[in-house]
């Protein structure tokens, strides 16, 4: 049992290590997509938001795990 | 589609991811086997691997049935999760942050925890776990990496191909020094997985939502290096910070 877990924390972790650095990026996605798809915003518009996107959220993760491990 | 500019970037995240893995998973199986035996650390090593193709066997063929856009997208978006993981934390370990990996220290652990489990009698048991888990657990890291970047163009081949050159140089060069890679520079070659991870992530998750990048697969360059640039930025930026509360604190 404690393997199997072991195993789903590990697949878990793959993908979320930080739950906010997650969870924001997952909100950009989301929100791409639907500028695209229900907005009418031109794709390669979308294409660099998520760009941006993911260096804005990569920055106040990192600052932020700067100061609270300081 | 195909050519080189989507090969080699996917055989190159491949190997190097692949490559910080099989370290780690190599520096728990030589523990075993140089503390136990070899035998549990090559049952152990072996059961783990058909557990991994089997896992590759049956979700390989299935992926094969979702639309390809379908397929970018949800690829894409893990990819996003997946890089931007890692590139945060080789961030955080450039700067100091976090500690760095160290292979040398790993491996004394994994040491100590055999030696007290060596009295005991299904200690060989126990070491063959020990060897299943980490090359289990390294190694569906390993199967998502080459499934993420190698299926989204249809480049699984290429991808396997990194991975399984990742192996064989891990492998050779741990016969040869018969102690853990611990001189590989694991923070480097994980900033630059992160970096290549979620370049593949931004520029599929566009592609699945319609994008069309300029220069097509060349622009994976592009946002390779705007990720860069900006993430060395970030480091650049985040030690000097520290830099100077540090020299406030000592005032």
């Amino acid at each position: 049992m404690n393997f199997v877990r072991a195993v789903v924390t590990e697949v878990l972790g793959l993908f979320i290590d930080d739950g906010n650095l997650a969870l924001l990026s997952l909100c950009l996605v989301a929100l791409v997509t639907v500028l695209i798809k229900f907005l009418g915003l031109p794709p390669i518009f979308g294409g660099l938001l998520l760009l941006l996107g993911c260096l804005a959220i990569l920055a106040e993760s990192a600052l932020r795990a700067g100061r609270s491990r300081r | 589609m195909n050519g080189m500019t989507a090969v080699l970037p996917t055989v190159v995240a491949s190997f190097l991811a692949s490559f910080v893995e099989v370290v780690e998973a190599f520096t728990i199986v030589l523990a075993v086997g140089l503390t136990q035996s070899w035998r549990p650390a090559f049952i152990g090593s072996g059961l783990a691997l058909v557990v991994l193709a089997a896992l590759v066997i049956i979700f390989g063929p299935l992926l094969g049935l979702v639309p390809i856009e379908v397929l970018q997208f949800s690829v894409g978006a893990l990819l996003i999760l997946f890089g931007m993981r890692w590139l945060r934390k080789a961030v955080l370990r450039a700067v100091g942050v976090i500690a760095l990996h160290d292979e040398e220290k790993a491996f004394a652990k994994e040491t100590e925890a055999l030696h007290r489990q060596a009295r005991e009698s299904r200690a060989d048991f126990l070491a063959g776990v020990a060897a299943f888990k980490a090359v289990l657990l390294e190694g569906v890291e390993v199967v998502f990496i080459v499934i993420a970047v190698g299926t989204a163009h249809g480049l699984t081949l290429y991808a396997s191909l990194g991975a399984v050159a990742a192996l064989v140089v891990v492998l050779a060069i741990g016969i040869v020094v018969h102690r853990p890679l611990s001189r590989v520079p694991e923070n480097t070659l994980k900033f630059v997985v992160g970096l290549m991870l979620t370049t593949f992530g931004i520029f599929w998750t566009g592609e699945g939502l319609g994008v069309e990048w300029p220069g097509a697969d060349l622009s994976l360059l592009g946002i390779f290096a705007i990720l860069a640039a900006a993430s060395l930025a970030l480091v650049r930026w985040l030690t000097n910070v520290r830099s100077l509360l540090a020299a406030e604190a000592a005032e």
